[in-house]
């Protein structure tokens, strides 16, 4: 199984470095696409799924501390 | 009804909806405006702050109308924690608010009628808070501020949503010009617009479900002593 996984992340590592010889240094990835505002995107998603994650653990603990009375 | 803030669907809904106003928020086209420019995005976060704050005021008020039925001095402590929440959704909604005006009307504070009485508004509510904290006793505080609160919500409303409409004002749908009508906002926006002012709500009503499940904590601890 190791021996497998080892030999498809070798395989891998060898498309990935056929790609880099053929295709032109800047790559247009979505992320860099239209002013980057995607970056923007990424970072309010971030910072809210931190909120979200945030609010379920405080109503989590508080639902703990409610069972225990 | 108090079953309901311990349930976690609406929670998730809310969390979701927000993630498709934050992403489609910045991704979907908007009209293209002197002036404003992009910063027309700024209704998908500016608005929905009022609009979380008023639904956390509504449910104030029809707590403290419970509260007055009934007697029951938990609904007294939904209602406090729903001022309060309210209160924190104002102040972002004014900050937001602010920044907006300094680059589009030019600067933070203009006097413009609408900003005036949002911060009258303010003092109203900041009057419910010294209220309630200069009464000892439980039940009158309860009770006056339950009192205090149905009158203030009227108010509030009359301030920010009638007052500035029937004389000139820099924010739209004031001084006869629509408010975001046809000109300055097409049905793309509100495919945005309408999930974050339920999102929004929804978050402001959790945040404040929390505070309160802490002050019921708080309430009973005090009581056996």
């Amino acid at each position: 199984m190791k021996k497998i996984f080892l030999l498809a992340l070798l395989f891998l590592c060898c498309g990935v470095a056929f790609g880099q010889s053929n295709q032109p240094v800047e790559m247009a990835d979505t992320l860099r696409s239209s002013g980057k505002i995607y970056v923007v995107i990424a970072t309010v998603a971030i910072i809210f799924t931190g909120l979200a994650i945030y609010l379920f653990t405080i109503d989590r603990r508080l639902k703990k501390i409610e069972k225990d009375k | 009804m108090t079953r309901f803030i311990y349930q976690s669907w609406w929670k998730v809904l809310a969390v979701i909806m927000l993630f498709y106003t934050l992403i489609a928020g910045f991704l979907l086209d908007v009209p293209e405006l002197p002036i404003l420019h992009e910063t027309i995005r700024n209704v998908y976060f500016h608005v929905p702050m009022w609009i979380a704050m008023f639904t956390v005021f509504t449910v104030s008020v029809v707590y403290s109308i419970m509260y007055l039925n009934t007697g029951k001095e938990e609904y007294d402590l939904v209602a406090v924690e729903c001022v309060n929440t309210g209160t924190f959704f104002y102040v972002l909604g004014l900050l937001t608010g602010m920044l907006w005006a300094r680059y589009t009307w030019g600067a933070f504070w203009s006097n413009d009628p609408k900003q005036n009485s949002a911060a009258i508004a303010f003092l109203l509510y900041c009057a419910y808070a010294v209220l309630r904290n200069s009464i000892d006793e439980e039940q009158k505080r309860a009770k006056i501020s339950a009192i205090y609160n149905i009158f203030a919500f009227p108010i509030m409303v009359v301030l920010i949503m009638v007052l500035p409409r029937m004389t000139d004002s820099l924010h739209p749908g004031n001084g006869g010009n629509p408010a975001f009508g046809k000109l300055d906002m097409d049905n793309h926006m509100r495919v945005v617009l309408y999930p974050a002012f339920i999102a929004w709500s929804l978050i402001a009503i959790w945040i404040a479900s929390l505070r309160y499940r802490i002050r019921l904590i708080e309430y009973k601890k005090n009581e056996i002593n």
